[in-house]
């Protein structure tokens, strides 16, 4: 822990509070399996994306009027008079977006590789706790430019929360702050939309401590054993980070300077008027999956009961696997339901996009409304139908699927160590076999 | 080996996999009640068409301004479309504006300013709708944005101004027109009936470039000059983009040089 420093300043300011030796520490003494892929990358990607968007929010935040006469016209001054603040805001738009894809990946990078198991799992949870906030901090600022999908959205997911019987209705007040949504619910979720923020930079402190713990899991999902498995993180993994930012910027940047506006919803670009619906109302791309979930079930409270849920089971994900191996590469059940379920939330994704009547026709490949699906020939699922098997499928993935594999499946045998992955008598065998 | 098991999980993996890029590819891109255009401001190079702009202008000012308002765009800001400040303070003049309270306390009108927004031609909205039968003429600052199609193959708000001004037809049979209103086959929101009247005719207007007025023409322009209201940094966002992507690419290259540097001790 105690690192030696040349320079006396260093030394000095080390001795009354110890950050370099930190800094050392976690640099050269903090072990990382030296087989990490690149969707090792997500992780700090996550935390680049985290401080980015605190910074072009604050940044935002001096130029906007948390008032509902004057919110959409403050955003729009943001994007035509403020100098680059169109950047800004485009920065800040699309980087949720962005954020959302990069934390969906490293998620699934998780479940892939069995990061949620023993003794990971409290470092999972603290990761589910980080995506429940990020929802939640998305949601609310999704409704600051007060524009008519930012009002309706608001109206409906806020709604949501009647369905909870005696005390349903008494938290939806408390959320509008009156009897309807108005200026006092912008206003609360403004302040909400900036305190959170905040919460996840703690609570992703603990996620990273958590971590520090056990240090990461790797492709192969064995623990380290000795020095031949391991490297530091620096110069390796900060140098594989930095590349790895920069192709995500490359991504980032196309959508940033050439479809700032395709994430989101025209409608978006109306101002608020609670006396006009419209058509079709639904929210970003990064919530249609519960969104679908919650339109599948017919009754309104097991509808967000599920929606809800689908996020929490992950909370008990450690208890629902109990597969002693890790990572899928030694499992070849789990690997292929995997993809299924990873297929699963795509379809829950289109679905939640579509309007509920509307149908799929396959072969003809094209979406029909409930009109046109009338006169139309050939295969027709309406996508009602989709949704409810895709709703059906993700739970049944964690309560039935997982279960019964942690029972039934017969994994592959694993690798003795990291250093040394292939096995003696795989190479016996290659070498046969040449 | 894989066993029947595996074999039987695979090809449903794969099937639904096919079935979940089925659906994907279902995704509606073009509808044929707005058909894609080609525009000047589109790909990564995309910039502006100054002439149809000022040409744009021009139909806004001498038709669609008679009835929408454009209330986040001010007459400076017309420099945008290549007008120099002698023409802009000539085109804030026109309107009368009012302001005040004066050293008597009193408010009065005087002639429009290039710091001063776009004048509305309603007082309110109550206004508006007592002139048009009861329908509201939307404002037409961010029109062109809040009708594109959604998504990244989504159609540009352009396309939808430009079919709806040139899609006044008479209604297919069977169809029957309510009063007041009028068949348009890219009106997808009012069901093909909708309250404006068909604003445009050929050489409703009088271009000063001398470039013929058709209807065509003219919606073509207009579209322009809307999409350049809802979006007036464009150009500058495509530089932008241009040389961050450039930077990027070459420290991504060093990045990865230096990342290749460093783990060869490893592999």
């Amino acid at each position: 822990m105690s690192a030696q420093f040349k320079n006396p300043i260093v030394r000095w300011i080390d001795h009354r509070l110890p950050i370099f030796s930190y800094l050392h520490h976690e640099a050269y003494e903090y072990m990382a399996p030296r087989n990490l892929n690149y969707w090792w990358n997500f992780g700090s990607l996550a935390l680049f994306m985290l401080a980015a968007m605190i910074f072009t929010g604050v940044g935002l935040a001096m130029q906007y009027t948390p008032n509902s006469d004057l919110a959409f016209n403050s955003v729009e001054r943001i994007m035509r008079d403020v100098n680059n603040g169109w950047l800004l805001r485009y920065v800040h738009m699309n980087g949720a977006s962005m954020f959302f894809i990069v934390v969906y990946v490293h998620m699934f990078r998780g479940l892939y590789y069995g990061s949620y198991k023993p003794p990971r799992e409290f470092l999972w949870q603290l990761g589910v706790v980080i995506l429940l906030l990020m929802m939640a901090t998305a949601f609310m600022g999704y409704v600051l430019p007060w524009g008519q999908m930012s009002f309706w959205g608001a109206t409906v997911i806020t709604n949501l929360f009647s369905a909870f019987p005696w005390i349903g209705p008494k938290i939806v007040t408390m959320l509008w702050g009156g009897f309807a949504v108005d200026n006092p619910t912008l206003n609360r979720f403004y302040a909400l939309h900036y305190l959170l923020p905040f919460a996840i930079v703690g609570v992703v402190a603990l996620h990273y401590l958590a971590l520090h713990r056990f240090g990461s899991n790797n492709p192969i999902g064995i623990d380290m054993k000795g020095p031949q498995d391991w490297i530091p993180f620096h110069p390796y993994y900060t140098s594989k980070d930095l590349f790895g930012l920069g192709v995500f910027l490359i991504f980032y940047s196309v959508w940033l300077f050439w479809a700032p506006v395709a994430l989101g919803d025209p409608d978006n670009f109306i101002p608020a008027n609670p006396l006009s619906t419209p058509q079709h109302i639904v929210p970003e791309w990064y919530f249609l999956p519960y969104y679908a979930i919650l339109r599948s079930i017919p009754n309104k409270l097991m509808g967000v009961i599920a929606m809800f849920g689908s996020v929490l089971v992950l909370i008990i994900l450690p208890w629902l696997d109990r597969s002693p191996v890790r990572s899928a590469r030694f499992r070849p059940a789990f690997r292929r339901f995997f993809w299924l379920f990873v297929c699963d939330c795509v379809v829950l994704l289109l679905v939640g996009k579509y309007p509920p009547d509307a149908s799929w026709a396959p072969f003809s490949l094209q979406i029909l409304s409930a009109g046109e699906a009338e006169h139309a020939s050939g295969l027709i699922l309406p996508l009602v139908t989709i949704g409810r098997i895709a709703t059906f499928w993700y739970f049944a993935h964690f309560f039935i699927i997982l279960p019964l594999l942690s029972v039934f499946e017969r994994t592959e045998p694993l690798p003795l160590s990291i250093g040394k992955p292939v096995l003696d008598h795989e190479r016996k065998a290659l070498a046969e076999a040449k | 080996m894989m066993s029947k098991g595996t074999i039987f999980l695979t090809a449903l993996a794969a099937l639904v996999g096919i079935g979940t890029v089925l659906f994907v590819l279902a995704d509606p891109e073009e509808t044929h009640e707005v058909p894609r255009q080609q525009w000047s401001f589109q790909g990564v190079f995309g910039q502006y068409d100054r002439p149809a702009l000022q040409r744009g202008f021009t139909v806004y000012r001498q038709v669609c301004s008679g009835c929408h308002s454009m209330s986040l765009l001010s007459y400076r800001q017309l420099a945008g479309i290549g007008f120099d400040e002698n023409k802009i303070k000539q085109i804030a003049a026109e309107v009368q504006v009012p302001d005040g309270p004066n050293d008597q306390g009193e408010m009065f009108e005087r002639p429009g300013k290039p710091f001063d927004r776009f004048k509305a031609p309603f007082a309110n909205e109550q206004a508006a709708r007592a002139a048009n039968n009861g329908a509201l003429p939307p404002d037409l600052s961010l029109i062109a944005k809040s009708r594109a199609g959604k998504g990244f193959v989504g159609h540009e708000g352009a396309d939808y101004i430009y079919a709806l001004l040139t899609g006044y037809t008479n209604p297919p049979p069977g169809v029957t027109v309510a009063e007041n209103m009028h068949y348009n086959r890219a009106f997808t929101r009012g069901a093909h009936q909708i309250a404006m009247p068909p604003p445009l005719q050929d050489n409703s207007v009088t271009y000063e470039d001398g470039t013929p007025a058709t209807l065509d023409q003219q919606a073509r322009d207009v579209a322009q000059f809307l999409s350049w209201a809802s979006e007036p940094h464009l150009e500058e966002r495509h530089r932008y983009g241009i040389r961050a992507v450039l930077f990027l690419l070459i420290a991504t290259g060093l990045a990865y040089a230096a990342k290749r540097k460093v783990w060869s001790a490893v592999h």
